[in-house]
């Protein structure tokens, strides 16, 4: 009992202070506009005139904000697959290859994960040029899976290596080739991990910032991590309601999927070494 | 008949090729390992190239320069306190990220109603893409409007011209970024120690709950040892995330604020001199120094890797 008063008492208050900008983001998104600039209001709760739903319906009809999210998730779903297609058969592998190869072959991949985007933003931008691909999304689908693969493989790894190789051998022993025991045997099980996967590669495109704001100008052709900061508040008069819908709309699904999908993350971070 | 009878057995050889471990597994691997060698080692080597000459965004194909670019920017004021502020910016936030998670981690090994609603509050943070939680730091930090600001005026602790100024005050604004990174990478560092916590086995607690360790006593001798290894691996991710991060920076302050550029990192400058002023040799060359930081790290997950191995 007395353990537990100790971490209310710990995760408490950490949890109020790290979610706090999320409460002013709610606050402020839902508010009337005058009221936001009243200092005579309280910016901690909302006045006569809210909540109202007039700065989200200024951000879907008089904004790109439509636009960006629909990139978005065009980028987010060729990245997916892209990445799908590359990291589970080599994670597969990896988990399957025993000994110093496998492993080092494994942490190899893993590092360059650790390789970040604003030491190799400028290569990239001079090889988009050469293939005039700026300007377009499409670079941005070619670029991602550099980090996408990585991070997925890694994860991969660690969920086939939960699954026990006896099973396989059990198929292989009934006479099916490698090939009909990974789409048969391996693969239906691995859904959860799969899908795990999906998630957090996804959710590393809608977060990437530095190729997005460096490959791409027009407004029509941004994503949404790059169209809220560029065209909404580096304008003349912010308008600070309609920006604070922009950030919660894509911020909330992805918390609770990540929340709900923590524990396999783990799982599958800690599965590949590390044990 | 022939024909068929002298396919057979060559088809057979073929999938029997395949049936071999190490060839089914290289068939499995080498997608990936060639797409990401082409677009993560393929740019690396472009960035070493485009370092030594003066390439620019208008001509791609730059002169040969040699060693210019490196010696220019070594020199460069501006580069040496965007080498400082970098080291400031991750030594601070990172050891805030180290205390802070610790902690957390710690106490949410346990179960107790409400968890589920509170670890979700907590990965807020990380979960939200950080483009767009920025928005918000940004308005909170707002010169006439900072729910801070408002809080300290009505709390008389400030008379309302004289608030203070987030993003506008040399200091202030690199405690701003500071506080910002480390609010955003402590829960991604509590889910590493949570990974820890997770792989220490049920047996070590009971064996020192029966030797009588409790509450300080058993976190000091038993549990932070224990922790050790998993603080290293999140301090390394941390400390990759934070030298090379450029996005809270550049949308927070761009480096500024002017004329002192207090908050300038190396991310930032890199940025401003290869895709702002089009000087793609320079700015390859800048981004380039963080290697030594990425190598270091890189060399220590290695260790770490091998150790965890033979433990």
């Amino acid at each position: 009992m007395k353990e537990k008063g100790l971490s209310y008492l710990i995760v408490g208050p950490f949890a109020i202070i790290l979610a706090f900008p999320f409460y002013v983001m709610v606050i402020t998104a839902f508010k009337n506009r005058t009221e936001l600039y009243d200092p005579s209001i309280t910016p901690y709760w909302f006045g006569k005139q809210s909540p109202t739903w007039d700065n989200a319906s200024y951000l879907f009809h008089e904004t790109q904000y439509p636009r960006w999210l629909a990139n978005t998730a065009i980028v987010g779903v060729c990245v997916v697959a892209v990445t799908l297609v590359l990291a589970v058969p080599a994670g597969y592998a990896l988990a399957r290859l025993a000994g110093r190869v496998g492993q080092s072959l494994g942490v190899g991949i893993f590092l360059t994960y650790l390789v970040p985007p604003t030491l190799l933003f400028i290569p990239l931008f001079w090889v988009i040029n050469q293939v005039h691909l700026q300007n377009s999304i499409w670079s941005l689908v070619l670029v991602y899976p550099s980090f996408t693969v990585p991070f997925a493989t890694w994860l991969l790894m660690g969920f086939f290596k939960t699954i026990p190789a006896e099973l396989e051998d059990a198929a292989r022993v009934d006479g099916a080739s490698r090939l009909t025991t990974l789409t048969r045997v391996v693969f239906p099980i691995s859904v959860p991990g799969i899908l795990t996967v999906v998630i957090f590669s996804f959710s590393l495109v809608v977060n990437e910032f530095v190729y997005a704001f460096t490959f791409i100008s027009p407004s029509d052709h941004k994503m949404v991590s790059t169209g809220v900061y560029t065209d909404l508040i580096r304008g003349d008069l912010p308008e600070w309601g309609a920006i604070m819908v922009a950030a919660l709309i894509p911020s909330i699904p992805l918390a609770l999927l990540y929340n709900t999908f923590l524990d396999r993350f783990i799982a599958g971070f800690t599965g590949g070494a590390f044990r | 008949m022939e024909a068929v009878a002298a396919s057979r057995p060559r088809g057979r050889r073929l999938t029997n090729v395949f049936e071999r471990p190490g060839v089914f597994a290289s068939v499995l691997i080498s997608p990936a390992v060639i797409f990401v060698l082409l677009l993560v080692g393929g740019p690396l080597l472009i960035a070493i190239g485009l370092s030594f000459t003066n390439a620019t965004s208008g001509e791609l194909h730059g002169k040969w320069v040699g060693l210019e670019n490196f010696r220019n920017e070594w020199g460069n004021p501006t580069f040496q306190q965007a080498v400082w502020h970098t080291f400031l910016f991750t030594v601070i936030s990172q050891a805030v990220v180290l205390v802070v998670a610790g902690l957390l981690a710690h106490a949410l090994t346990k179960n107790f109603p409400g968890k589920w609603l509170l670890r979700f509050l907590i990965l807020l943070p990380w979960a939200a893409p950080i483009a767009l939680s920025l928005m918000v730091w940004k308005w909170m930090f707002d010169t006439s409007y900072s729910i801070f600001n408002w809080t300290l005026v009505h709390l008389h602790l400030y008379k309302p011209l004289e608030v203070p100024q987030y993003l506008a005050q040399p200091k202030l604004a690199m405690a701003s970024v500071i506080t910002v990174h480390a609010w955003r990478i402590i829960p991604f560092a509590v889910v590493i120690f949570l990974a820890g916590l997770a792989s220490i086995p049920k047996e070590v607690d009971d064996a020192a709950a029966i030797d009588g360790a409790t509450g300080f006593r058993k976190f000091w001798s038993v549990t932070l040892p224990l922790q050790l290894p998993i603080a290293t691996v999140a301090l390394l991710f941390g400390i990759v995330f934070t030298a090379t991060d450029m996005a809270i920076v550049y949308i927070l302050t761009q480096g500024g604020p002017p004329p002192s550029f207090s908050t300038e990192m190396v991310t930032t400058w890199s940025y401003k001199t290869g895709i702002e002023a089009g000087s793609l040799g320079p700015g390859a060359a800048i981004s380039l120094f963080l290697l030594p930081v990425l190598a270091v790290v890189s060399i220590a997950m290695l260790l770490f890797a091998r150790r965890a191995e033979v433990s």
